[in-house]
């Protein structure tokens, strides 16, 4: 028999069930979140996989290439953008420390609000794009890169109804268990999208601007 | 941005037209009449019985995990049942499809299946048994018995679970819709590119394919999540991770393996949907696209998902040895770190299913060795196995009988297994039914742990045991049909038959295939007894009673709960003392003490909600399929707002106070085990109604 099985205890003298016994539910909410963003890390990773897969220059099939699409300096600009958005949310974070129902919701608003602006410079980006002939439908190069694009867009518009909803609930619930928890996945999830931003303006922009 | 489809469209209907509906086809007309009738004979059955209301406040709604696991076996089950009957269809097409002057039926030159049809048939056959039967079968399972063996009440988000299984449920109901309004893909379960691309694929078929399998992809990455935080987080008091039951600790390594594959999955599955939607060129064979970029994302998932399914079902023989071994577990901490272990290289294998596109020596070789590295764990789990029954007090009752015929299909599984990982001996074997005879050994030691687990664990979640006689009939006929259907598949393979053949050249391959359905006859048989065995079992109940301990020599935390488990699991919080705490309490005497006090139960409240997302996922999936723009919209658009409203209603819980808790306790009477006692249960099977 196993050491865990042999153990000598005093089967008389134990507790046999255990009293007051409770699970903490934002600590178990928050790491299926972390599991959820691990998996979604995984879609990133499949997805920055298909890009470099179809990052050689025939896959352009003679048309735009990566230096003719990727430009560093308005993806710096988004950048900037789209970090003084989570900075602002980090803001609401510390209200939420301090229990300051206001303060959050000042910080989520400001996040809101940044965040629509990144969108804006996002979306002219791709438009400008789609004028000059370089669509998805051009080239397995470029079906990559928008599909990385547009994914990651994709998670700055979920995170803008998710803070809309969360500013509704703050205001109505106020800063209750099932509030809090969210506020704080929000939180993850806003972190989460500017890490894989940071992928994204290294290898679409940055290598893309000189390979 | 749409891509443009050649053939008829109406805003109102998409694709669909009446000749979408295959009704000159008789198989296909007799497949409906059957699962008409079936219907017919299912809705008066619940009419006839009163049973609605049941149906939707305890079962459709409920959050319950082991209800939600039953409601999983179910839908494994009638997909199995599906899937053998296209296996049935294969079987007896090739059979009589065998040299130039074989007959014809059916419009078909050879055989009664024409090629396209036979293609829907291996298509559909492969995609239902790994992701519509063995998978939730095995969730099911996973979701009964995780949260009974480490003292939880329920899983950690019971709301994703029940939005889980409805998702799943909707991919299966997609499969079947796809029998009678239009077609299923025929390029292969795993899709054969580029011809799933839209230009050589311009029907509905690959469309139903790909969604079905979208939608279980997401349904198991939730349940992924789930299982997991519910094993990190909800453990009773004193379950550390060296006290974790062992089926807990497969199950955790294979959600390891759902939550990083299963993502990958979804991604080339949507990558696909682009290129047949939108018109992008990721897989396609012009404009930059990549057909290997598919082969490689597929089976980056789709190998780990191969330990997914087989994990649980080694956890389940895990279990069982011991128990009718009379013996703890010998090595558990080497059986922990070989499920670890076989999870872990399972991402680093997946080229081993494409050796022959003709990557660098260097490559092979690398993939070759990595496949060979999973021999290792598992010769481990094989030889602590069998220490475990050496010089122990084996009892061949029926889920034992199945855990250990499992092994012999593992070693003739793995053992072939290590053949095929030989990049040279691959060259040879590559698409043959050799490959095919392999992965269906592998697949059958899961199905054999499975039927093994439903015995084991039928009484603990039922309150009766499962019936021997009629068992062991089925046991042994099953087995002789596996014989017979898979020799002469091994034979056949070494004599260079390939896949996937509608039409069989060669008439010296004739005598085997003839045996192969001889061996699918005996399957059919099998299922006679299954079916008496599960009918005999219920009629005779009351003399099958089980207690708290069904085999009288269990070991682990689950069999210290009633049988059936009430919703609440235990009364009380357990506290845990020793790995094998049911044998622990046993050892010590003090297995029959019950609480001194009860305490105020939390439990979630039963919700609609995630059946209605389930719902819309269908309607969602069925317009892609169609390209019915509107029903996109509306479903998409409801599946959002639902989302929202769900998260506003903050009565998603009750409380069961103490008193309640007790006065159900003192109401449920354990009976000793294999007794028979005066009286029905109560109701049928008191526990899985809410409240008593």
């Amino acid at each position: 028999m196993s050491a865990a099985t042999t153990e000598t205890l005093d089967a008389k003298r134990n507790p046999m069930w255990s009293s007051g016994y409770g699970h903490d539910a934002i600590a178990t909410k928050t790491l299926g979140f972390w599991l959820y963003m691990l998996s979604d890390a995984m879609m990133f990773t499949a997805l920055f996989v298909a890009y470099t897969v179809l990052g050689h220059t025939f896959n352009a099939a003679g048309g735009p290439w990566a230096t003719a699409v990727a430009h560093p300096g308005t993806a710096f600009k988004e950048t900037v953008w789209l970090f003084s958005s989570v900075l602002a949310y980090g803001f609401a974070m510390i209200a939420l420390k301090k229990g300051s129902r206001s303060g959050v919701m000042l910080g989520i608003a400001a996040a809101l609000v940044i965040a629509l602006g990144f969108l804006a410079v996002d979306a002219h980006e791709v438009m400008t794009l789609f004028r000059m002939g370089a669509t998805p439908e051009r080239s397995g190069f470029l079906s990559a890169f928008f599909t990385l694009v547009f994914y990651h867009g994709l998670h700055v518009v979920v995170g803008i109804a998710w803070m809309l909803v969360m500013l509704v609930q703050v205001a109505a619930a106020g800063l209750t268990e099932k509030v809090v928890y969210r506020l704080l996945n929000l939180r993850l999830f806003w972190h989460f999208q500017a890490v894989m931003w940071v992928f994204m303006f290294t290898f679409l922009y940055l290598r893309g601007a000189i390979v | 941005m749409l891509v443009h489809i050649d053939g008829p469209w109406s805003p109102l209907l998409g694709r669909l037209a009446l000749s979408e509906i295959p009704y000159t086809n008789p198989i296909l007309v007799g497949t409906f009449i059957f699962a008409s009738l079936l219907a017919v004979v299912l809705v008066g059955l619940v009419s006839y019985l009163g049973l609605w209301r049941t149906l939707w406040r305890d079962w459709l709604t409920s959050v319950d995990h082991k209800k939600i696991g039953i409601m999983y076996i179910l839908i494994g089950l009638v997909m199995l049942f599906r899937g053998f009957i296209d296996a049935v269809m294969m079987r007896t097409q090739q059979a009589l499809a065998v040299g130039p002057h074989s007959p014809g039926y059916l419009n078909s030159l050879h055989g009664y299946l024409t090629p396209y049809h036979f293609g829907q048939i291996y298509t559909a056959h492969g995609t239902i048994m790994i992701l519509f039967a063995a998978t939730p079968l095995l969730v099911g399972i996973m979701n009964i018995l995780v949260p009974l063996q480490i003292g939880a009440r329920d899983m950690a988000y019971p709301y994703l679970n029940a939005v889980s299984l409805w998702l799943t449920a909707a991919g299966a109901a997609l499969v079947m819709a796809s029998l009678f309004v239009g077609n299923f893909a025929h390029a292969g379960w795993f899709g054969i590119v580029p011809v799933m691309e839209l230009p050589y694929s311009p029907g509905v078929g690959v469309d139903y394919w790909m969604w079905a399998f979208q939608l279980s992809s997401i349904g198991t990455t939730l349940g992924g999540i789930n299982l997991l935080a519910t094993i990190v987080k909800m453990r009773a008091p004193g379950m550390t991770w060296g006290r974790l039951p062992i089926f807990t600790w497969a199950s955790l390594s294979a959600n390891l393996i759902s939550l990083t594959t299963f993502p990958v999955l979804s991604v080339t599955l949507a990558l696909l949907a682009l290129d047949r939607y939108v018109g992008t060129h990721f897989y396609t064979a012009g404009l930059g696209g990549n057909l290997m970029l598919y082969n490689d994302l597929f089976w980056i998932w789709g190998h780990p998902e191969v330990y997914f399914v087989i994990l649980p079902a080694f956890g389940m023989i895990s279990e069982i040895i011991p128990t009718f071994s009379e013996k703890p577990l010998f090595g558990y901490l080497g059986m922990v770190l070989a499920s670890l272990g076989i999870a872990g290289v399972s991402w680093g294998v997946w080229l081993h299913h494409f050796f022959t596109m003709a990557a660098a020596p260097a490559v092979n070789a690398f993939f070759s060795i990595t496949t060979m590295a999973v021999g290792i764990p598992t010769g481990v789990k094989v030889f602590n196995w069998a220490f475990t029954m050496f010089r122990g007090r084996l009892r061949f009752e029926l889920p034992m009988m199945w855990a250990v015929a499992a092994l012999f299909f593992l070693l003739v599984g793995g053992l072939t297994g290590m053949m095929n990982a030989f990049a040279t001996n691959d060259y040879m074997v590559h698409n043959s039914v050799f490959v095919v005879a392999h992965f269906h050994m592998m697949l059958l030691l899961i199905v054999y742990a499975i039927f093994g687990g439903v015995n084991y664990w039928f009484p603990k979640v039922f309150g009766f045991r499962l019936e021997q006689r009629f068992g062991k009939w089925f046991f042994w006929l099953f087995t002789a049909g596996t014989a017979t259907v898979f020799i002469p598949m091994f034979a056949l393979g070494f004599m260079g038959m390939t896949r996937r053949l509608d039409y069989v050249p060669f008439p010296q391959w004739g005598p085997f295939l003839d045996a192969e359905v001889v061996g699918i006859a005996i399957y059919v048989l099998s299922a006679v007894f299954l079916v008496a065995q599960l009918y005999v079992s219920f009629r005779d109940r009351a003399a099958n009673r089980a207690g708290l301990d069904a085999w009288e020599t269990s070991r682990s935390l689950e069999w210290m709960t009633h049988s059936p488990v009430p919703f609440y699991n235990f009364a009380v919080t357990p506290q845990v003392h020793a790995r094998d705490e049911r044998a622990w309490r046993v050892e010590h005497g003090v297995d029959g003490l019950r609480p001194e006090r009860y305490e105020d139960i939390h439990m979630p409240r039963n919700t609609a909600v995630p059946l209605w997302l389930g719902a819309l996922s269908f309607g969602l999936a069925f317009g892609l399929v169609w390209r019915i723009w509107w029903l996109v919209e509306v479903c998409s658009a409801a599946i959002l707002a639902l989302i929202v409203i769900r998260s506003f209603d903050h009565d998603t819980d009750y409380t069961i106070p103490a008193k309640d808790v007790e006065r159900m306790e003192r109401a449920i009477r354990d009976v000793p085990s294999g007794r028979r006692v005066s009286g029905d249960l109560p109701d049928g099977v008191p526990a899985l109604r809410e409240g008593l």
